[in-house]
């Protein structure tokens, strides 16, 4: 069966997107799927120090889809997860350095060999983002609960639809169930009724991201992560399960429950 | 009620203000209407509507408005008298 390619996309910068591709690459690859992830970020390499794969770049996307090397030796094989590979962008070259045909062209060589491509897109909706999503038959659009992402969000939904690309899935990343509560962050009903697109997971604002990602590490295998744990629900949901939502539920003290009941 | 929520001193939780301020500026978004197409399709307006009634321009209003998911356009156009 050919792999999937799957874009993970967001409009707004900043928002995760590819924290969360690290981390849904580990987890496919850690359920044994042969897995590549694509950094298509050009001149804004990032992807390769969130995984800590930095260190053994010797070729990159422009050097592949150029063909001054062969795909096989721009793919870094990371060494802690036996399916996993890194294809990186290229750090000193223009976003225009890549063609969307290049991309479909990479894509479809690539769906052979593999059963999972996810490509980390840049920010923004222009030629880095046409790139991006060239070559992909699904797309995750990543959030966070604020208005400026969630906008950015909308707009990347639409053009996700225009380009048939079939029902983008939605992680709202971040989430603070705290600020939740106390009605000072938007929450999972507001920003899903708005997008209108279904839900593949919430990821939970944990510090622990910051640490992983400080160390180069995936935070998908730590099991005392919080978000670790929503990032393996989203791996599974990709496979195909169906897990139920995590719950954020808080114990409220007497004052917010005298407060939600009057509000009703 | 009312009373109950100012005792609590939270008539609007700041979501709520995101979430209204997030559907109005979605829906221009979704349209793609800038303040110029709405400018341009008022002056065409103006021009079929003519044809047949003399209208008053300067009192024409055009409008996108939003329901919560959908938008519409509302027109209010003084009519001076039928043209025959």
């Amino acid at each position: 069966m050919p792999g999937k390619v799957i874009v993970i996309t967001s409009g707004k910068g900043g928002v995760g997107k590819t924290t969360t591709c690290a981390n849904i690459g580990a987890g496919l690859a850690n359920h044994g799927y042969k897995t590549v992830l694509i950094d298509a970020d050009i001149g804004l390499r990032n992807l390769d120090v969130v995984m800590g794969l930095e260190n053994r770049i010797v070729f990159d996307l422009v050097n592949v889809v150029e063909k001054t090397c062969k795909i096989r030796q721009a793919l870094i094989k990371d060494k802690r997860f036996e399916n996993l590979y890194l294809l990186p962008a290229a750090q000193t070259k223009e976003k225009d350095a890549v063609k969307p045909e290049q991309m479909v062209e990479l894509c479809n060589e690539l769906r052979k060999e593999y059963d999972y491509i996810l490509i980390d897109c840049p920010a923004g909706i222009e030629q880095g983002f046409k790139n991006a999503v060239a070559g992909a038959e699904q797309a995750i659009v990543v959030t966070t609960p604020d208005v400026s992402a969630v906008r950015d969000a909308d707009r990347i939904i639409g053009l996700l639809q225009a380009r048939e690309i079939a029902e983008p899935r939605l992680i709202i990343n971040r989430l603070r169930p705290e600020m939740v509560r106390k009605g000072d962050m938007m929450d999972i009903n507001d920003v899903n009724d708005i997008l209108a697109i279904s839900l593949l997971g919430i990821v939970p604002d944990d510090e622990t991201i910051i640490t992983s990602t400080n160390r180069g590490e995936p935070a998908v295998l730590d099991s005392s992560s919080r978000a670790g744990e929503a990032f393996r629900n989203i791996v599974a949901r990709i496979k195909g399960e169906d897990v139920p939502f995590m719950s954020f539920d808080f114990d409220l003290g007497f004052m917010d429950k005298l407060k939600r009941f009057i509000k009703k | 009620m009312d009373l109950m929520g100012r005792f609590f001193k939270d008539d609007t939780s700041s979501k709520d203000m995101a979430v209204e301020r997030l559907r109005l500026v979605l829906v221009h978004d979704r349209a793609g209407v800038t303040p110029g197409l709405m400018e341009a399709l008022k002056e065409d307006l103006i021009q079929v509507i003519s044809k047949y009634m003399d209208i008053d321009e300067e009192a024409m209003e055009v409008n996108l408005n939003s329901g919560e998911f959908s938008a519409a356009l509302i027109a209010s156009i003084p009519v001076k008298r039928i043209r025959r």
